[in-house]
């Protein structure tokens, strides 16, 4: 069965630039908006990975990387975190909160897949 | 000077005022002849003033203020 | 009746009688039942003011020229009205400080000066000299006259009489002996005589109702009244004279005026009236009545001088008589026996009481202040062996008594003849006087030094010799006159009686205002030069401030060491004896609960302090000082410990509001300092806040920009529509980018005010054309309507063209994104209001929330949530549009409602040549 990933941004093209580089990596790709919309599609969609943007409109991706994180039910679930923030609290910060991965922006396409390779192990 | 209350400036008061009724301007209304009762105009107003001076004195020392 | 022996045993009768008051009173005194102690005896006691020259000299001044004489009484009059302070202020300071005399006080306020002390009681002597020979004169005088009767002679000249054979040495040795018996038979500690006070009270009665019965008797025993007898005097050219004395000349006030204050001066000054009025008051109370009685007595006892003066004038015409022995001389013209016997013990009770209360008061002096001194400072180890002092203490005040009556004889014999009366008791008037600058600026002025004070006193005390003292001795043939004539040395400036020129003035006038020029001059020019010495000051604080402090027993205590007991106790003992030293020491005890303090081996402050002062009532405060000193083993004052002392009490409170003020300031400065940690605070917080936000906004085309050129490059194989799609991203993307970077460094130029503006008029008109024509393809792109209100003619604004353009542009492009595609409207007006030009810009699009109304014109801030990323704007179009706006005057706003659109607003001044038009 192929990966599951659930894509929370609200630029669209940042999203499409993912979408491309995911879809073309094989992943199942699912977006959401904002973070609301992220949260429910965790739920119905049930993605193996998040690639979380910080900024969005709504839920900030740290309350929904909470709130994964709080629900036992997703403890497997993979959260990468994006962010345009790079300084060293804010990436702290996010692995506290439980992200598993942290990547600035602008990222690099190839580094971004390796990450993603590395959350998800190919044998299911 | 805090020392002077109300009594002591009354009669320190009463000192300008004797210094005044004793001296030229006033002293120099009076030099005219003339008698009051048979006494000389002067020597009356001296001894009627000076008495006003020590019944005024009296009154403020014995007077609670 | 008059006969010799008659009168001679009269006279001791009244002696003796007066002695027995004193007796008695000494006695009710001992036992603890004081007589004196009432008002009525207080004020009586201080009429010994009235003397043998009152008695007899006030009628020869008045039959010389009226009303001369009454200054002598009116300035006292006017002084006491005064005393409610100034006198209140001395009685406290001399119950305090135990003052025994008037060189006591002086000396005690500069700093317990032996030699300032010295120096008063020399002058004081020098001084009183004339008015004790004046008394002498008086008796005298008027013994040999009465002895005459029926004869009416004027005593011989003076100098032709042998001394044995002179009354007046006899008078003055039996005045001297009846003193000694008075005054000195015992010490007492705080120098107080009952038994004088009572007799010299009863004196004044005595010498009141003679004068008065002889006044009486002239007014309307020999004439009809007072009415009969002044018209008769006024039928007499010249009596009519002297009726209105001032006539005119205003020379003749000065001299009244300076009378005025030079007996204003005396009733203070003079020995006699400081001891009765000071050291022997028994209550303080007692000043209250006296204030008013003692001027009502002085009235009484000159109420008729004027016609005793007159009546004699009018009975013995072609001056026969000398005026100054009417008051004896008609009654034995009219062979009134009894009345003259009378009228000479009047006489010999107002001398006497003068004699006893001045040779006592100068005698305290000359052995607390002159001669113990001198003793214990010059055998100082010897005076400390000797057991017992107080014998020593009497005989130098006996010996001073009979020495003061010698010298009085002695100027009785050289210079008695030269004035009257009057005239030789007013040149020691003018000698106290010289007190008067040292004494009450003492009291007033805590600047006065004792050096000041000593300058003065000299300086006061040289002129008044050179101008009072010399003249009479050369008037009496002892000096050459042409001194007086010529000046010393043939100099004219320096004559005694017109110094530096200025005559004209009797010679009392002319003295005292040389005398107290020289006198205040130096006091204050030498106080003023030099600060006054921890001793001085400290005393001075406590005689200047002392009816502002509470009444306190020992008053503050300033000594510090400690001295052992038995020798404190010994040192007392020998100056009053060992039973009012125990009695002191019990004293102390009781006041203080103590037990038996001469048992305790060591004595504290408090006890030497107590020591001190009783010692200081028998011996005076320099002496006390000195004694106490030799015992003590005292750590010195510094200065500075002594002021700091001092100022505590009033520093205390400066120091404390000062403190008041530091804090206040304090927290306020710490309340701005937070107040601006705060601002910067939020200003750096804001400043992170940009910089992160700038930084996310920077960051998020450039997102989009590699991962799609990375992609491209990766995939070479990408098929042409997706490739196309992915460069277009890449271009719009970097647009963007670029767009934004621009914004942020016009906001970064704005806001530093590095921002270049190219000024020049501006049509609005034809830039909101041309801006509108250039969104026309945004406005086709979303379907919106466009309707303008343009007028055909503005004037023109001084603005930068380019900015202008992008703040319309900014506005435009905002309208046409916020409307719904399809059912946009945008309309644009332009309006001329006073002295601006107004743009609105209005849409009907979802209108903004009156929340985010306050804040769409701050940095990063767009409709709605901040970066939806719906519009592709910064959130800073509007901020630069609203500072370029600001820069040039104008206004920048919106209003709105939800759901029902925005209307963006700005203006801008007209320039001033348009506005003026």
């Amino acid at each position: 069965m192929s990966r599951k990933v659930l894509i929370a941004e609200d630029e669209p093209n940042i999203v499409a630039s993912l979408e491309f580089l995911l879809r073309q990596s094989n992943y199942d790709v699912r977006v959401a908006r904002d973070g609301e919309e992220a949260l429910r599609l965790v739920a119905s969609f049930a993605p193996h990975l998040v690639l979380l943007d910080v900024m969005m409109p709504g839920k900030s991706g740290f309350e929904v990387c909470r709130h994964i994180r709080g629900n036992p039910a997703w403890r497997n679930v993979k959260v990468m975190m994006l962010s345009a923030k790079g300084r060293d609290i804010d990436v702290n910060q996010g692995l506290a909160l439980g992200a598993d991965a942290y990547v600035t922006k602008p990222f690099s396409t190839k580094a971004l897949l390796a990450t993603v390779r590395e959350l998800l192990p190919e044998d299911a | 000077m805090g020392e002077f209350d109300v009594r002591g400036q009354r009669l320190a008061a009463l000192c300008l005022l004797g210094l005044l009724l004793f001296n030229y301007p006033l002293l120099a209304v009076f030099n005219v002849q003339g008698a009051l009762f048979g006494v000389p105009v002067l020597y009356a107003y001296f001894f009627l003033a000076w008495a006003l001076l020590i019944a005024l004195m009296a009154l403020v020392i014995e007077r609670r203020g | 009746m008059l006969q010799g022996w008659v009168i001679v045993l009269t006279s001791f009768a009244y002696l003796g009688l007066l002695f027995a008051v004193a007796y008695y009173a000494d006695r009710r005194a001992d036992a603890g039942r004081s007589v004196i102690d009432s008002p009525y005896i207080y004020s009586l006691s201080l009429a010994v003011y009235a003397t043998a020259w009152t008695f007899y000299g006030s009628v020869g001044r008045a039959a010389v020229d009226g009303v001369g004489f009454l200054p002598i009484y009116i300035g006292p009059t006017l002084m006491i009205a005064l005393w409610w302070v100034v006198m209140r202020k001395i009685l406290r300071i001399s119950k305090q400080h135990r003052i025994t005399s008037l060189a006591d006080f002086i000396a005690s306020r500069y700093g317990k000066s032996a030699l300032l002390g010295g120096v008063v009681t020399v002058i004081a002597v020098i001084g009183i000299l004339p008015y004790i020979s004046l008394q002498l004169k008086a008796v005298s005088n008027s013994f040999t006259i009465v002895l005459q009767y029926p004869e009416i002679v004027m005593p011989a000249k003076l100098g032709a009489v042998p001394l044995l054979q002179d009354t007046a040495f006899w008078v003055a040795l039996i005045l001297a002996a009846f003193t000694i018996l008075f005054g000195t038979r015992h010490l007492d500690a705080a120098e107080h005589h009952e038994g004088m006070v009572a007799a010299i009270a009863f004196e004044s009665l005595v010498k009141l109702v003679a004068f008065i019965a002889v006044g009486a008797w002239v007014s309307w025993g020999i004439y009809n009244g007072w009415g009969d007898l002044f018209a008769r005097s006024a039928a007499e050219p010249k009596l009519a004279a002297m009726l209105t004395p001032f006539d005119g000349v205003a020379g003749s006030y000065s001299g009244w005026v300076w009378l005025t204050i030079l007996s204003m001066l005396a009733i203070m000054f003079l020995p006699r009236q400081f001891q009765v009025t000071v050291i022997e008051n028994k209550d303080e109370k007692h000043l209250n009545k006296a204030i008013w009685l003692f001027p009502l007595y002085m009235l009484a006892i000159n109420l008729f001088v004027l016609p005793i003066a007159f009546g004699g004038l009018l009975h013995f015409p072609e001056g026969g008589v000398d005026a100054d022995t009417f008051v004896l001389t008609l009654p034995m013209a009219e062979k009134q026996e009894l009345l003259a016997l009378a009228v000479f013990i009047g006489g010999l009770s107002a001398a006497t009481g003068m004699v006893i209360v001045e040779t006592i008061a100068l005698s305290t002096m000359i052995c607390n202040d002159l001669v113990m001194p001198v003793l214990l400072r010059l055998r100082a180890l010897r005076l400390n062996e000797q057991p017992d002092l107080s014998g020593l203490l009497l005989g130098i005040r006996r010996g001073a008594i009979v020495f003061l009556l010698l010298l009085g004889y002695l100027y009785f014999r050289l210079a008695g003849e030269a004035y009257a009366l009057v005239s030789i008791g007013l040149i020691s008037f003018a000698a106290v006087a010289q007190f008067a600058p040292a004494a009450l600026g003492g009291i007033f002025w805590m600047g006065g030094t004792r050096l000041g004070a000593l300058a003065g006193l000299g300086a006061g005390f040289a002129v008044w010799f050179y101008t009072l003292l010399l003249p009479a001795f050369a008037r009496s043939g002892w000096l050459p006159l042409g001194l007086l004539e010529n000046g010393p040395f043939g100099i004219e400036l320096l004559k005694p009686l017109a110094l530096f020129g200025v005559g004209g003035l009797d010679n009392i006038t002319h003295a005292m205002i040389w005398s107290m020029t020289a006198n205040i001059g130096a006091y204050v020019g030498v106080s003023l030069l030099r600060a006054p010495g921890a001793e001085e000051t400290r005393q001075a604080s406590l005689f200047v401030d002392v009816l502002r402090r509470p009444a306190e027993p020992g008053g503050p205590r300033f000594w510090r060491g400690t001295a052992p007991t038995p020798e404190l106790f010994n040192l007392l003992a020998r100056f009053v004896g060992l039973t009012n030293a125990a009695d002191a020491f019990a004293d102390y005890a009781r006041q203080h609960g103590q037990e038996k303090p001469e048992a305790r081996p060591e004595a504290d402050a408090e006890l030497v302090h107590y020591v001190e002062t009783q010692l200081a009532g028998v011996i005076g405060a320099a002496s006390a000082h000195i004694m106490v000193a030799s015992v003590v083993k005292e750590e010195a004052l510094s200065l500075e410990e002594v002021r700091a002392m001092l100022d505590e009490a009033s520093q205390i409170i400066v120091y404390s509001h000062r403190l008041e003020q530091k804090s206040q300031e304090l927290e306020r400065a710490t309340q701005e300092l937070r107040a601006a940690n705060e601002r910067l605070t939020e200003l750096d917080r804001l400043k992170d806040d940009f910089v992160s936000t700038v930084s996310h906004e920077l960051r998020t085309p450039l997102t989009s920009i590699r991962a799609f050129s990375e992609i491209l490059h990766d995939n070479p194989d990408l098929a042409v529509a997706e490739r196309t799609r992915f460069l277009n991203i890449v271009i719009k993307e970097t647009e963007r980018l670029t767009r934004l970077i621009n914004q942020i460094l016009d906001v970064s130029k704005l806001e530093s005010g590095r921002a270049e503006w190219h000024e020049s008029l501006i049509d609005l008109r034809e830039v909101i054309e041309d801006t509108l024509a250039a969104t026309s393809q945004l406005f086709k792109e979303r379907d919106a309507r466009l309707v303008r209100r343009l007028p055909a003619e503005v004037p023109k604004v001084v603005a930068d063209l380019d900015r202008i353009v992008q703040v319309v542009l900014n506005l435009l492009s905002n309208a046409v994104k916020f409307v719904e595609p399809g059912r946009g409207l945008v309309e644009v007006s332009l309006t001329e209001e006073r002295g601006f030009l107004r743009v609105d810009v209005r849409d009907n699009g979802p209108g903004i929330h009156p929340a985010d109304q306050d804040v769409i014109f701050d940095k990063f801030r767009q409709a709605g949530d901040t970066l939806t990323g719906k519009p592709q704007g910064s959130g800073l179009g509007l901020h630069i549009s609203q500072r370029i706006v600001e820069h040039f005057g104008g206004r920048m706003w919106v209003s709105s409602r939800a759901g029902e659109g925005a209307c963006f607003s700005f203006t801008l001044p007209l320039a001033r040549e348009a506005a003026l038009a």
